[in-house]
């Protein structure tokens, strides 16, 4: 007999209600029962950070935690970064800067990179170091990382100075 | 205005910056099952017996497979045939049925309703393997595990050997380490209505009509019944896409089960799994005359294939020896490879297949014999490098079916480029008041590119307007939508997001080749602009005889067809295609219909980019830890389509060079049990390990050989990678000898340090 459980969980803002297998990994119920495929698996022990998204405010890698977990929470991906049609203005960086080639890892950076942003001090600058510090939480095959860190780096500096403005 | 040579944002980032990117694993069917491959827990052993009983009655299990249900003798033959060697006898079953040659060898499948059911049915098939002796060295091998051997070479090398002012010899060891890209392998075969014999199939890239083919054959099918679909790719690096036995066992048993079967590799899986890559040992020679001119060179390598040869054969070993005299005048020559079989995973192609291995071999021979000979070391490489008036070229030497022609350029003004970029950015500036050790290292090579024989592209305008290029190229990542798409816009007269391109569908270009050893922008390239140039020309006859006008008035200009001297006189592309319809009144009888034309680019010889890596690393001697400060990678590529593309594969290739010469390794235990199964010890590098690349791109010799000029840049960043990390950490150790072996981790550098005192 399977363990099943009730989830009650909102995703990208959207209520989702489903029953899941105890051992089920959110990635799993994100990708496979309720269609976020753009949370990608890419290790499935912790490492890479493909898998990232925000829970609750905290970026968490959803291979390591289990769909139950997230009964009651609010879990944002990378399909709710976007405002309508028109990229996030770190969306908009990474295709800028070239931050991407194969784009599977990539979701991963965003989230990894967007809970980081959101808790960061807005008026202290983030220098070059520490956003290679903090993207090396995660793993990319394609780019090298230099795009990354320049989109980094360029949202980083047009949101304080937006800040700044208002 | 040419959109060649632009910036262009890619085509691919809105969709893959959204999560909409469409990747094996993100596609699913209604009704899908999922499978497990059960892999062998020995490296080497007779199969005494393989019980599926309890695993079959688990629940939620549909059906469990080994080889005793496949068709008898069903092995993956040779993709890359190098004439020569026979590897009949080497070549891996799509499951193993009496003995297993490495750990992870696939010995059966188990098929069920969810993926986790798979994976708790699979633990419950009883393998009862009796362990036998397992070769792990290649070097001491017994001459029975030799596959094959080759030679390659030229002239009189003993003469040269004899007659030398200085003989200087040096063995390298280059790690085992693999392409590793982030998505792991993923398999969706969909079989078509009963009866139908069909199979849709989601997942599988980089030659997808050669695989269609091969499993058409292996399945009895006609291959236009298998539709292979494009879709996103995770990264290629020469390891993705190559047939592997999932690629006959999955649709095999979707087509067995009458239902869709999905298999999605885990990450511990594709690292005993995937093809391995890179382990060679060499032990290179070079004689030179009194001024440190080079008279002959001679390599003696031992290639550790693994346990059997896959779809790359020998090709590996063969490129490795065929192209290691580089950019250099090398009077003799020979380059002899043993390919041995081993109790580990087996080997292809990663990207700079045999160039990173051979590179790094010569290029730190070269720093051993500078010094040896009182020499600058870049002063020695000047004096050996091929001059302007030597080029075109050609060696006596044959590879993957080619002539070795280095076609184009001017190898002495990129060394000195290269050098002056050096010292303009610093590089060969001691830092004071460091406790490190700090060094540089320089290292040439010689790339190859755009390898034919031939590629297809059909290019289309639709009533819309739309563009539609179907190429036989495939999307692993490298940006294939976007070059096509400019090379598409740039020869029809359209902007190039009009053009939506298709790679790697074997129903939109059954005639592909695929996407591999740097030949997509080159050949595929080359194919979208005949195509593209066709229509264009068919364009601009339609719109004179439409508009009654000659048609050298005409020319074809922000997707509309325009007349010189008559600015009214103008017809959209969309509004040709319109009138190319059939049954239109502007179309001649026996005419085909429509605003399309397929081409195929045919060439014989491949192109051969050039370039220059040079690094400065610091080297803590307590530690051993090596760190990478600064890195530039000097590079001519004929013209560049895209430069952000070329920057990016430039800059990514050199993190993977970086992981090869200093982190990565597949090592394994006296049995034969592989020690690198996760991310924590199979250490690709982050953004902590990988310094920021200064880059030089060089357009000065555009190559002859197609009609855009153009070089591959897929390969350039990896390639002499191992060599200049190596040149300059045994700089920073000041080092008499060579390193010896790669990948430069902290106890092989201690133990360099520690050898010096």
């Amino acid at each position: 007999m399977k363990d099943m459980h009730h989830v009650d969980v909102r995703v990208n803002g959207r209520h989702h209600e489903l029953v899941v297998e105890a051992r089920r990994t959110l990635a799993d119920m994100l990708r496979h029962d309720l269609g976020y495929t753009g949370t990608h698996l890419g290790c499935e022990h912790g490492i890479c950070g493909a898998c990232t998204v925000i829970l609750d405010g905290q970026p968490a890698r959803a291979c390591l935690v289990f769909g139950v977990q997230a009964d009651g929470a609010s879990v944002l991906t990378v399909e709710g970064l976007a405002d309508g049609e028109a990229l996030s203005d770190l969306q908009q960086a990474f295709s800028d800067h070239h931050a991407l080639q194969c784009g599977f890892c990539t979701p991963g950076f965003l989230m990894l990179i967007e809970a980081y942003l959101a808790e960061a001090d807005p008026a202290a600058e983030l220098t070059a170091e520490q956003a290679r510090e903090l993207i090396a939480s995660n793993l990319c095959r394609c780019t090298g990382y230099q795009g990354i860190v320049e989109a980094v780096l360029a949202i980083a500096r047009a949101r304080r100075d937006q800040r700044g403005a208002t | 205005m040419s959109s060649i040579g632009t910036r262009l944002p890619r085509k691919e980032d809105p969709r893959l910056l959204r999560g909409r990117g469409r990747f094996g694993d993100d596609i699913s069917v209604p009704g899908q099952l999922w499978a497990r491959v059960v892999r062998s827990p020995a490296a080497h052993g007779h199969i005494e017996s393989l019980d599926v009983t309890q695993a079959a009655k688990a629940p939620g299990i549909a059906a469990v497979v080994t080889a005793a249900d496949l068709p008898a003798g069903l092995v993956i033959p040779v993709r890359l045939a190098v004439p020569g060697p026979d590897l009949g006898g080497y070549l891996q079953p799509v499951l193993a049925r009496t003995t297993v040659r490495y750990v992870g060898e696939p010995l059966a499948v188990v098929v069920g309703e969810d993926p986790y059911a798979c994976e708790d049915a699979a633990e419950l098939v009883e393998i009862d393997i009796s362990e036998r002796a397992v070769v792990l060295d290649a070097r001491t091998a017994d001459s029975h595990h030799v596959a094959a051997e080759l030679v390659r070479g030229y002239g009189d090398v003993e003469t040269a050997f004899a007659q030398a002012r200085q003989v200087v010899r040096i063995e390298l060891a280059v790690g085992r380490h693999s392409g590793v890209p982030l998505e792991p392998r993923c398999l969706l075969a969909v079989p078509g209505p009963p009866g139908a014999g069909s199979l849709d199939i989601f997942g599988m890239t980089k030659v997808p009509v050669w695989n269609r083919d091969l499993l058409a054959r292996l399945l009895g099918l006609d291959e236009t019944l298998i539709h292979v679909h494009g879709v996103d790719a995770g990264g290629g690096f020469g390891v993705r896409g190559e047939f592997y036995p999932e690629d006959f066992l999955i649709p095999w048993l979707a087509l067995r089960l009458g239902c869709p079967v999905k298999w999605a590799e885990d990450r511990a899986e594709h690292l005993v799994a995937v093809n391995h890559s890179r382990q060679q040992h060499h032990r290179i020679a070079a004689a030179f005359d009194d001024d440190g001119r080079i008279l002959a060179i001679t390599d003696d390598v031992t290639h550790d294939n693994g346990a059997y040869c896959r779809t790359h054969g020998v090709a590996v070993p063969e490129l490795t020896v065929a192209m290691l005299p580089g950019p250099y005048r090398v009077p003799a020559y020979r380059g002899r490879i043993r390919v041995v079989l081993t109790n580990k995973t087996p080997c292809g192609t990663y990207r700079a297949p045999g160039r990173f291995e051979g590179t790094a071999a010569r290029e730190h021979l070269l720093d051993v014999a500078a010094d040896q000979l009182g020499l600058d070391r870049i002063e020695l490489r000047r004096r050996n490098l091929l001059g302007p008036t030597e080029i075109p070229h050609r060696r006596p030497i044959a590879t993957l079916g080619t002539d070795l022609i280095l076609d184009t350029g001017d190898y002495p003004a990129l060394l000195a480029a290269a050098v002056a970029e050096a010292d303009r950015l610093g590089y060969r500036a001691k830092p004071a008041g460091s406790h490190a050790l700090h060094g540089f290292g320089l290292a040439l090579f010689v790339e190859k590119s755009g390898l034919g024989p031939q590629e297809t592209a059909d290019v289309t305008v639709s009533k819309s307007g739309a563009v539609h290029v179907h190429s036989g190229g495939t999307s692993v990542g490298q940006g294939i939508e976007t070059v096509l798409a400019q090379i598409a816009a740039d020869a029809l007269g359209v902007d190039p997001g009009v053009v939506r391109v298709t790679a790697g569908d074997t129903n939109a270009q059954p005639f592909g080749a695929g996407s591999w050893a740097s030949r997509s922008t080159v050949v595929g390239g080359s194919a979208v602009h005949l195509a593209a140039t066709a229509v264009r020309e068919r364009a601009v006859e339609l719109a004179a005889r439409i508009l009654e006008c000659d048609s050298a008035d005409i020319a074809v200009r922000d997707g509309a067809a325009v007349v010189h001297g008559d600015l009214a006189a103008r017809l959209t592309l969309a509004e040709i295609a319109q009138a190319a319809e059939p049954a239109s009144r502007y179309l001649r009888p026996g005419e085909p219909a429509g605003l399309s034309a397929r081409r195929r680019f045919e060439v014989s010889h491949m192109t051969y980019p050039y370039g220059a890596h040079a690094a400065v690393v610091a080297v803590d001697p307590g530690t051993g830890q090596v760190r990478v400060l600064r890195y530039l990678v000097v590079y001519e590529v004929g013209r560049a389509v895209n430069p952000m593309l070329v920057e990016g594969q430039l800059r990514g290739g050199v993190a993977q060079g970086i992981g090869g010469a200093l982190f990565e390794e597949f090592s394994y235990d006296d049995a034969g049990q592989p020690q690198a199964v996760t991310f924590i010890e199979y250490r690709t590098p982050t953004a902590a390990e990988v310094p920021p690349v200064d880059l030089l791109i060089s357009t000065d010799a555009p190559s002859p050989g197609n009609p855009l000029g153009v070089m591959g840049a897929g390969e350039g960043g990896v390639s002499a990678a191992g060599a200049a990390v190596a040149n300059a950490v045994r700089d920073a150790l000041g080092l008499a000898g060579g390193v010896g072996q790669l990948p430069l981790v902290p106890s092989r550098v201690r133990e360099l340090w520690e050898g010096l005192s």
